[in-house]
């Protein structure tokens, strides 16, 4: 089987089951939602101040929300044995990483593209044509959460103490990505021009770089008995 | 790197009394600097435990690597070792700049690239403690710590970009710079932090080859302890009882 049909074949996988049970997007979805309402009732922005904190609650929302999604990611393949299954599946166990990352991803993306509207609706922010920037933004860091919460989410679901252990793996090695998300965010709401936010999108491109190999290389060590 | 009982007992001595030669050399010795005081003299304490907090997080990397690649225990061993000490050295550094960041800046902290970075790498290995406290039976939780202590230290260089483009507080380098080596120091300053870089780097062979033979001895009478209750276990259930296993 090639490697790109059989990442797709578990995207597919992971889809499917998201399909018939709805229980991680559902929560996601559900948890930002509420995030972005709360952060509202504590902060109370003028919408002067809204274009300030939007960048940060909105990352905070995310990387949050991509947490919970990414603790069940490997929760609903333990309970059934179906990760015995995945190590039979007949291909480098890399691409099992890159298969999961990918579903990973999609959930968080579909999470994202709801909330950046409904926190900009809430804060009172019209987002026009800044939305294909923020896009690009949304992307380059979503794709870094997701790649090396996808190493710690096969890590910490062979733990004790799972629930509590993938946040903590996952918020200090992942700062770079809340760093330089905040700091383009931030740029781009402001009205930079493109050149002011390309240190943020460089930071963002490496390290998704960085980590993508570094889990396909890595992963092999996870799925071990 | 393995050293002998009685020659980690020389190094700990050697490493005591430089400590002590050179904490004299940085409050007697050293000359007073101009527009710190005294204060400055946390410098001899700070700078040393940083410079060996860094040193124990790269043979975490390269030990890392080794026991990924290679499964021997003593890699693994050495990378715990050098995680715990890493980590005491670098809380070391951390209070002590903070300490001196309220004399020279009037706050206990501030999140300059340098001690964003300096946390963030904190946190990175105290979580790689947890992992190997909480990561389940058997090597698993050496492979899980290792795979964290490659991913940790790639990471540091991102964090130091994504912070440093934020802003800067932190005093620039006087040892090592590109006019050359310790031109930023008064002679005097200078030899009195060699002493005491050397005085921890000896401290940290010292400990790390410690806490290497404990945790070695360690899996040694796990095993021993193994063996007996293997040993004894015919002998309960020769009594009619079932063993559980």
């Amino acid at each position: 089987m090639g490697a790109l049909s059989a990442v797709r074949l578990l995207v597919w996988k992971d889809l499917l089951l998201e399909l018939r049970t709805k229980e991680i997007l559902t929560g996601m979805v559900v948890f930002a939602l509420l995030a972005a309402v709360v952060f509202n009732f504590a902060f109370s922005p003028s919408p002067a101040q809204a274009a300030a904190l939007l960048p940060g609650m909105l990352w905070v929302t995310l990387a949050f929300a991509a947490t919970l999604g990414l603790s069940r990611s490997f929760v609903l393949e333990r309970e059934q044995q179906c990760l015995e299954a995945l190590r039979l599946f007949p291909v480098e166990r890399s691409l099992i990483y890159l298969g999961k990352a990918a579903a990973n991803l999609l959930f968080l993306l579909l999470v994202a593209a709801l909330i950046l509207p409904a926190m900009a609706a809430l804060s009172g922010i019209a987002l026009g044509s800044r939305l294909l920037p923020l896009a690009a933004v949304l992307l380059l860091g979503g794709v870094g959460l997701v790649a090396v919460g996808t190493i710690f989410s096969a890590m910490s679901v062979h733990t004790r103490i799972r629930e509590v252990l993938l946040p903590v793996l996952l918020f200090p090695i992942a700062s770079p990505v809340l760093i330089a998300g905040v700091k383009a965010t931030a740029g781009i709401l402001a009205g930079w021009p493109l050149r002011a936010v390309l240190p943020g999108l460089r930071i963002l491109g490496a390290f998704d770089l960085i980590f993508l190999v570094l889990g396909y290389l890595v992963f092999e060590f996870l799925l071990e008995e | 790197m393995r050293i002998r009982p009685d020659r980690v007992a020389a190094l700990t001595w050697l490493g005591l009394a430089l400590a002590v030669g050179g904490q004299f050399a940085a409050l007697l010795y050293a000359p007073e600097e101009a527009t710190m005081g005294n204060a400055q003299r946390i410098f001899y304490v700070h700078v040393p435990a940083a410079w060996v907090a860094f040193l124990a997080f790269a043979v975490v990397f390269a030990a890392s690597l080794g026991y990924l690649f290679t499964r021997r225990r003593r890699y693994d061993l050495a990378a715990w070792a050098s995680t715990e000490v890493g980590v005491v050295f670098t809380t070391l550094a951390i209070l002590s700049g903070s300490v001196w960041g309220r004399y020279a800046w009037g706050t206990w902290w501030s999140w300059d690239p340098r001690l964003t970075t300096t946390f963030m790498l904190w946190l990175i290995y105290v979580v790689a403690l947890m992992v190997r406290a909480y990561g389940g039976a058997g090597g698993q939780a050496s492979r899980f710590a290792a795979v964290l202590g490659v991913i940790g230290f790639l990471d540091i260089p991102l964090i130091h970009l994504s912070v440093v483009w934020w802003r800067s507080l932190h005093p620039l380098p006087v040892v090592v710079r590109p006019e050359g080596f310790g031109s930023g120091l008064h002679p005097a300053m200078l030899q009195a932090l060699l002493v005491n870089v050397a005085a921890f780097t000896v401290l940290y062979v010292a400990l790390f080859s410690v806490r290497r033979r404990q945790m070695a001895t360690a899996d040694v009478l796990a095993e021993l302890k193994d063996d007996e209750l293997r040993l004894a276990a015919p002998r309960w259930a020769a009594g009619g009882q079932e063993v559980p296993s």
